[in-house]
């Protein structure tokens, strides 16, 4: 039953960045053209992916605990905004701008079986092993 | 600037989907579904910690799937990309959001989703940069993917 309730979650995540687009690198990539050919259309996406979890999220949290776990995350302040925060994002920013792909739409596309993707996901995989090694525990 | 292909209702369809997944995965075991911390923790996390995260990215897999062939506008894929690229591309994504403690999903939804300045400067950062780098691939050089 449990396995059955996050593989559906996990579906309905690839389904909804399928029907978005954004498995499509090209559209990523004509997002981020905000001075060439400007397709707009991940903002919405993510306009409704925020607004949606958000609120749904006020939903949730009125329970005490999850259904099958201990708490929920603490709401409280959330780390510092540092180097490592800011470094990483912008490593994260520069492969997501050369490949129009980041982890979500990479993994999901791994059901395509095409060479660039598996490629892109395998070092992928490498960097957040060497990351973790690198910036230590659990960030 | 012009503006192409705008797709409004699937954008906001799929973005829909997208947060209702996340919330579902709250209110299953209270973790936050971003999809960078989701697939590495199954490299180093704790037996536990980890089975949930496997169904996840098999579904995610899945789901995928599951569009590309009912509905076959879902399936379209543009990148002209070398695999020399799109490796050094993979590991950026990889080292970056790892350092950075998440991605798209981790601090664009869910983060900012929850209010967090932190995630929100993040996604800033890291959409700025990539709007920096496709400039500089498609305008400046004129090539790459």
């Amino acid at each position: 039953m449990r396995r059955l309730a996050f593989f559906a979650a996990g579906a309905i995540f690839g389904l909804g960045l399928a029907i978005s687009g954004m498995t499509d690198p090209g559209k990523v990539l004509a997002f981020l053209d905000i001075l060439g050919a400007w397709d707009p259309s991940l903002a919405l996406v993510m306009a409704g992916a925020v607004a949606t979890f958000g609120l749904l999220r006020l939903l949730v949290l009125r329970a005490d605990r999850p259904l099958w776990g201990e708490s929920f995350p603490s709401t409280a302040a959330d780390g510092p905004i540092d180097g490592l925060l800011l470094g990483g994002a912008a490593l994260f920013g520069v492969g997501w701008g050369m490949a129009g792909l980041c982890p979500g739409p990479a993994v999901a596309n791994l059901a395509r079986l095409h060479p660039p993707v598996l490629v892109f996901v395998a070092a992928m995989c490498v960097g957040m092993i060497l990351a973790q090694r690198l910036a230590g525990a659990d960030r | 600037m012009q503006i192409v292909e705008f797709t409004p209702w699937s954008a906001l369809v799929g973005g829909v989907l997208i947060g209702a997944a996340t919330a579902l995965v709250l209110g299953l075991n209270g973790r936050i579904a971003g999809i960078s911390g989701v697939v590495a923790r199954i490299f180093r996390g704790t037996p536990g910690d980890r089975a949930w995260r496997i169904d996840f990215t098999l579904g995610l897999i899945a789901g995928g799937a599951l569009a590309f062939a009912l509905l076959p506008e879902t399936a379209r894929f543009r990148l002209e990309a070398g695999l020399v690229w799109m490796t050094a591309a993979g590991l950026l994504v990889g080292l970056g959001t790892r350092i950075g403690g998440g991605c798209t999903s981790g601090h664009g939804v869910c983060g900012i989703g929850r209010g967090s300045r932190r995630s929100l400067v993040a996604t800033l950062t890291f959409m700025a940069v990539a709007i920096a780098v496709v400039w500089v691939v498609r305008h400046l050089l004129g090539g790459g993917a």
